[in-house]
């Protein structure tokens, strides 16, 4: 048998191995799956991740990337937050719902009226709407002790609810004839969030990522404030010794991971979405825990992380097409992913001996 | 048949990076209180591990009663006659004293056969218990009686006690070696660690010493002076520290009426504590661990906030400021628990010189880091501290106990503290470490800085203090001069015997 | 809205339908607490019973195969959480949340084919005589095996933990496991056996919602049922008979706002269905919980 020793310093290699050896095992295992679903595994593989970049027809799909991961992204960036103090906030889906609403809300209260103001107005709106829906949760657990897990997670149920009841209410499209959804915001010029640069998919949300990556890399850094939440997330009690206060930082990590995720909602109801609707989120909240797993937690690495997410999706998409692969295969294949980190993460911390042999 | 109960010839096992036990030969005869010596890291826990099963020598042999010894595990040492009471105890608090006996035994019998025989057992040897009580209320002497009578109830032909009286008063230790001695003569043999040489002289009839892993000597401890043995442990002679006379000025530290509730569930309270630390004064507070040591350090750090009027330093309340707020204002502490709590194991030791260095160090400006000033902060406490490690990059966790501990302590005295607390500074560490942290401490005090040194070791704390005050129950006793103190007076300002009854030990 | 169309009978009676499959999942859940493991992961486990279940009865036309493969799916899925968690010292709360993940992307592909296909029909029990109470004998005694099923393993949950000495063992893992490793328990096995367990009921709740509650397969059919599960635990302080209270309090909520809808109540639709979460909020918030198991949630490592 093998038995684990503790390293006295966290391997430096194996921090940025890890994840490649995951996505390496993930291919792998993934491979196999995809064999005994009757696929040929090298083609799946190439499919989900070469085809999206550099196959023929790749100029079409490589702005779904940027798409695709900009709000895995800016969610994930404000989970990494939480997640490294020990906070986690697993409803970041349901406040990307809010976000959307309160943010599709805001611009629909102008239509049809025309301003340069109505943007950033949606802006504000959708990260408040996340925000607040994350102090739930945030306040519930400084105040009670309510653990922040089951409130959040509860909390997208409900969004969910909201969602379909503003889909069918107050938000209806009134010249919708009749049928479910809101307008739809990409065509109100003033509340679109349209592309940016022709071709790359880069719209306002894909830069707010890129400054949500940069911003949390310099707090976490550079900041005693990413210093706090590194300390209370790995010594409780020397955290309180130095003097941290756990409820100031309950509520500035949800805040922040909440605010994000409604900025990511928000972006996509008013870009590649386009629309209130019933069934308008899917599952970026959930996916993004992957993402800032697989990134280690990192800013740098969520950047990447979830660059590698998004081919996925994209790829998946093509391979369900191209060789009929079932959409829940792909999701699969990400949990995989995530099980995979977690289990090659044990050599950073540890170092694997074979046990030694009785004496007599 | 011979008289060896157990011998071990050529024991060795190491660790990454240090042999813990080299060559460790001896015999323990049947009825015999067998003293194992040693300072902190000598190889004496490893070496009882061996004996009880928890751990496997690389090599050598034991043998019991002639016949050849190698428990694989715990139970197979139970079964063979072997019983231990641990240092740290393996009780679990939630349960009561009946559950945690079974949780010791092979095959305990039903629960009300042994509420029974753990009233009957107790009672015999003098440690009287209540089998239904939730070992969470028990005071530390009660559960290191539970740690006894589940051992007793296996009738073990070897008795094993790591550092038994540490956590006792002396009148306790008094009681329990009146039960040790009935041992004795009925037949068990007691294999005895400590490095307590006046408590070795009275009770052991032979003592091994170990010193870096070996056998350095053996003798019968009845003929041998204290400072023998200790030089035989330490192998040079000691070094005491040395008090240069200083003025004792203003009162810069004042408590006043401080009371407190358990902050956590089986904590102790802390009730009406008063008392006064002048600047140049080190005040000693003794107390067996559990007697609200802890609670007092988290009071006086601000991880506990109390009324401000509480704590009041130079005059000014505040006991309800954060901990920031009171190194601002010079009061520093430095508590107990080195890994963990006074240190993040993971973290760098400049990250470490941040956790408390960050105000008193200025090592922030608007919110950012100044990782340069951290970096040079880190070296100099390294570097004044002779701690013994890699670079201020090393992690923690990576460095020795007694390196970690100079780390800590010399942290918080090179920020130039007005008043200073720490909280058992030595506990653990070897010896020659443990002698400069006592010198830095009352170096810190001839420079006219006030220090509380809250320990369990009578010993150091007579040595270093200028007046000694006792902690017992969440209470504290009058603070007295230090010099000409007795042991007997000590304990009882301890708290006596804390109602242990001797039942009847037929002497 | 007509509130007569609701029957308090049929509203009791299906109270108890409606709560069992959180019981079954609450009840796993708790003794994997006990032992100190938190798992996140009982939706996924719950899930994979589900599908897990409903393929094999519909191919096997007997329910009881069904449940008996739900059990094997929830407990076979339990055992990587349970390796990655114990064996390789991966954080609890990260690894519970990959299962669950990975449980709803594999239970959707296995269920791929089976989408709108009927179950084998699981006969309700007539208890003799007891059934035949007026009132109280169709609440009570007139449901389908699985509800007395669940209660009986809470009821054997309780004395194994109270009486036995194997609940003991497991007790004071999860309270201490460094005392019950220096003590010679073999911590890692005890664990490991106890979040087996805890997939397996898991497991049968999930069948139970495919099999009888619903009776159906669809993705996601879960909806939360593991969360809420996982909500009932705390809810309960970890003691068995405060989970049939808990699952029952919640199964209550649930067909309370299902006969609402029905009976027309003027309130939209999507208020009345995000009640039982909401509630579930309220009874976290207001009932703070007793003391959790010590070690709950903290990694072992043995070093020696």
């Amino acid at each position: 048998m093998i038995r684990l020793e503790k390293r006295p310093q966290p391997s430096q290699v194996w921090i940025v191995a890890t994840p490649l050896l995951a996505v390496i095992a993930t291919m792998i295992a993934g491979g196999l799956l995809f064999a005994a679903l009757g696929k040929d595994p090298v083609a799946a593989i190439r499919t989900i991740f070469w085809d999206p970049l550099f196959s023929e027809n790749a100029w079409f799909y490589r702005p779904q990337l940027l798409i695709k991961a900009a709000p895995l992204i800016l969610i994930a960036i404000g989970l990494s937050l939480g997640f490294r103090a020990g906070i986690w906030n697993i409803g970041a889906e349901g406040q990307y719902i809010m976000g959307a609403i309160c943010g599709a809300g805001m611009g629909l209260a102008f239509y049809p009226m025309e301003s340069v103001l109505i943007f950033p107005l949606m802006i504000l709106a959708g990260l408040l709407g996340g925000l607040l829906w994350a102090m739930i949760p945030a306040l519930l657990r400084v105040r009670f002790g309510t653990n922040e897990i089951l409130v959040s997670l509860m909390l997208v149920y409900v969004a969910e609810q909201i969602l379909a009841s503003m889909a069918l209410g107050l938000l209806k499209n009134p010249e919708g004839m009749g049928f479910p959804g809101s307008r739809n915001l990409s065509q109100y010029p003033s509340a679109a969030n349209l592309e940016l640069i022709k071709g790359t998919g880069m719209h306002w949300g894909v830069v707010a990522a890129f400054i949500a990556v940069i911003f949390a890399y310099v707090v976490m850094s550079r900041h005693i404030l990413g210093f706090n939440i590194r300390l209370a997330g790995q010594s409780p009690r020397a955290a309180a010794f130095s003097g941290v206060s756990p409820g100031r930082l309950v509520i500035i990590c949800l805040g922040v991971s909440g605010a994000l995720a409604g900025l990511a909602g928000m972006f996509e109801v008013a870009g590649p979405s386009g629309r209130i609707s019933i069934d308008f989120n899917v599952g970026y909240g959930f996916t993004a825990i992957i993402v800032a797993f697989l990134g280690r937690l990192h800013p740098v690495g969520i950047l990447l992380a979830g660059l590698l997410m998004a081919l996925t999706y994209v790829g998946g998409g093509m391979a369900q097409g191209s060789l009929g692969l079932p959409a829940a295969a792909i999701q699969l294949f990400q949990g995989m992913l995530l099980f995979f980190l977690l289990a090659v993460d044990v050599l950073t911390n540890y170092r694997i001996r074979p046990a030694r042999r009785r004496v007599a | 048949m011979s008289d060896i109960l157990l011998s071990l010839k050529g024991l060795t096992k190491a660790y990454p990076g240090v042999v813990a036990n080299r060559d460790v030969t001896f015999d323990i005869k049947k009825g015999e209180v067998h003293a194992l010596l040693g300072e902190n890291g000598a190889g004496k826990s490893t070496l009882v591990k061996s004996i009880y099963g928890l751990v496997r020598p690389d090599s050598g042999t034991m043998t019991l009663l002639d016949a050849p010894y190698h428990p694989g595990e715990p139970r197979a040492a139970r079964a063979a006659g072997v019983a231990m009471v641990f240092q740290h105890f393996s009780l679990f608090d939630a349960l009561n004293v009946a559950e945690n006996i079974a949780l010791g035994m092979e095959n305990p019998p039903p629960m009300r056969d042994l509420a029974a025989r753990i009233t009957k057992v107790s009672d015999d040897y003098g440690l009287p218990l209540d089998p239904s009580r939730i070992v969470g209320d028990l005071s530390a002497g009660e559960r290191q009686r539970v740690e006894i009578i589940r051992c007793l109830l296996q009738d073990p032909k070897l008795l094993i006690m790591d550092e038994p009286t540490s956590v006792l008063t002396p009148q306790e230790v008094d009681i329990l070696f009146l039960t040790l001695r009935k041992l004795r003569d009925e037949g068990t043999a007691i294999l005895y660690i400590s490095h307590k040489l006046e408590e070795i002289r009275s009770l052991c009839e032979h003592a091994t010493i170990l010193r870096m892993g070996r056998v350095v000597g053996t003798c019968d401890p009845r003929e041998t002076s204290a400072r023998t043995m200790a030089e035989m442990m330490v192998g040079s002679v000691l070094h005491v520290p040395s008090r240069p006379a200083a003025p004792v000025g203003e009162v810069v530290l004042e408590l006043a009426g401080l009371s407190a509730p358990p902050p956590r569930q089986f904590g102790t309270a802390l009730k009406d504590i008063s008392l006064s630390v002048r600047n140049g004064e080190v005040l000693g507070i003794g107390g067996v661990a559990g007697n609200g040591q802890d609670e007092l350090l988290l009071a006086l750090s601000g991880e506990m906030r109390t009324a401000s009027g509480m704590v009041k330093l130079r005059g000014t309340p505040i006991g309800h400021l954060m901990p920031n707020a009171r190194r601002t204002l010079g009061l520093l502490t430095a508590p107990e628990e080195r890994m963990g709590h006074a240190a993040a194991p993971d973290m760098s030791l400049t990250e470490n010189a941040i956790l408390t260095g960050a105000i008193r160090e200025d090592l922030t400006h608007r919110g950012f880091l100044r990782w340069a000033r951290a970096r040079s902060f880190a070296e100099a406490v390294i570097k004044t501290f002779d701690v013994r490690t890699p670079g201020p990059g090393a992690a923690a966790r990576s460095l020795s106990g007694g390196n970690l501990q100079k780390f800590v302590i010399g942290r918080e005295i090179m920020q130039r503290p007005d008043v200073l607390v720490v909280n058992q500074p030595t506990w653990g560490v070897d010896a020659s470490a443990a002698a400069a942290i006592r010198q830095a401490l009352l170096d810190l005090a001839a420079k006219g800085a006030a220090v509380i040194v809250v320990s369990q070791d009578l010993d150091e704390l007579m040595e270093i203090s200028d007046r000694f005050a006792a902690l017992n129950g969440g209470r504290l006793s009058a603070p007295r001069r230090a010099q000409g103190l007795t042991v007997d007076e000590i304990g009882l300002m301890l708290g006596g015997a804390h109602d242990m009854e001797v039942a009847h030990v037929a002497a | 809205m007509d509130l007569s169309a609701i029957n308090p009978v049929l509203l009791l009676a299906s109270l108890m339908v409606a709560a069992t499959p959180i019981l079954l999942a609450a009840i796993g859940e708790l003794v994997v607490e006990r032992a100190g493991v938190l798992n996140l992961g009982v939706e996924g486990m719950m899930i994979t019973g589900a599908v897990c279940g409903f393929v094999v009865a519909v191919n096997s036309g007997s329910p009881t195969l069904g449940f008996l493969a739900a059990a094997a799916g929830g407990a076979a899925l339990s055992l990587t959480f349970g390796f990655l968690t114990q064996y390789l010292l991966s954080n609890q709360v990260a690894t519970g949340l990959g299962l669950t993940l990975f449980g709803l992307g594999l239970s959707a592909l296995i269920g791929q084919g089976y989408i709108g296909i009927k179950a084998p029909e699981v006969p309700d029990l007539h208890i003799p005589l007891l059934a035949d109470i007026p009132v109280i004998g169709p609440i009570l005694f007139q449901h389908d095996p699985m509800v007395y099923v669940g209660l009986l393993i809470v009821a054997a949950v309780w004395a194994f933990l109270k009486y036995s000495r194997a609940g003991l063992i497991l007790r004071a893992v999860g309270e201490n496991h460094d005392a019950a490793h220096a003590l010679g328990y073999k911590v890692i096995r005890i664990r490991m056996l106890a979040i087996m367990f805890g997939g397996g009921c898991a497991g049968l709740g999930g069948a139970y919602l495919s099999l009888v509650r619903v009776p159906q397969w669809t993705e996601g059919m879960t909806a939360g049922a593991g969360w809420i599960a996982l909500a009932i635990v705390v809810f309960a302080s970890w003691k068995p008979w405060r989970i049939v209270i808990g699952a029952y309090l919640f199964g209550g909520v649930t067909v309370l706002q299902l006969n609402l809808q029905a009976a027309g109540l003027p309130v939209p639709v999507e208020y009345l269905s995000m009640s039982p979460y909401v509630a579930t909020i309220l009874v976290l918030v207001l009932l703070s919980s007793g003391r959790a198991p010590g070690s709950l949630g903290r990694i072992f490592h043995a070093s020696s």
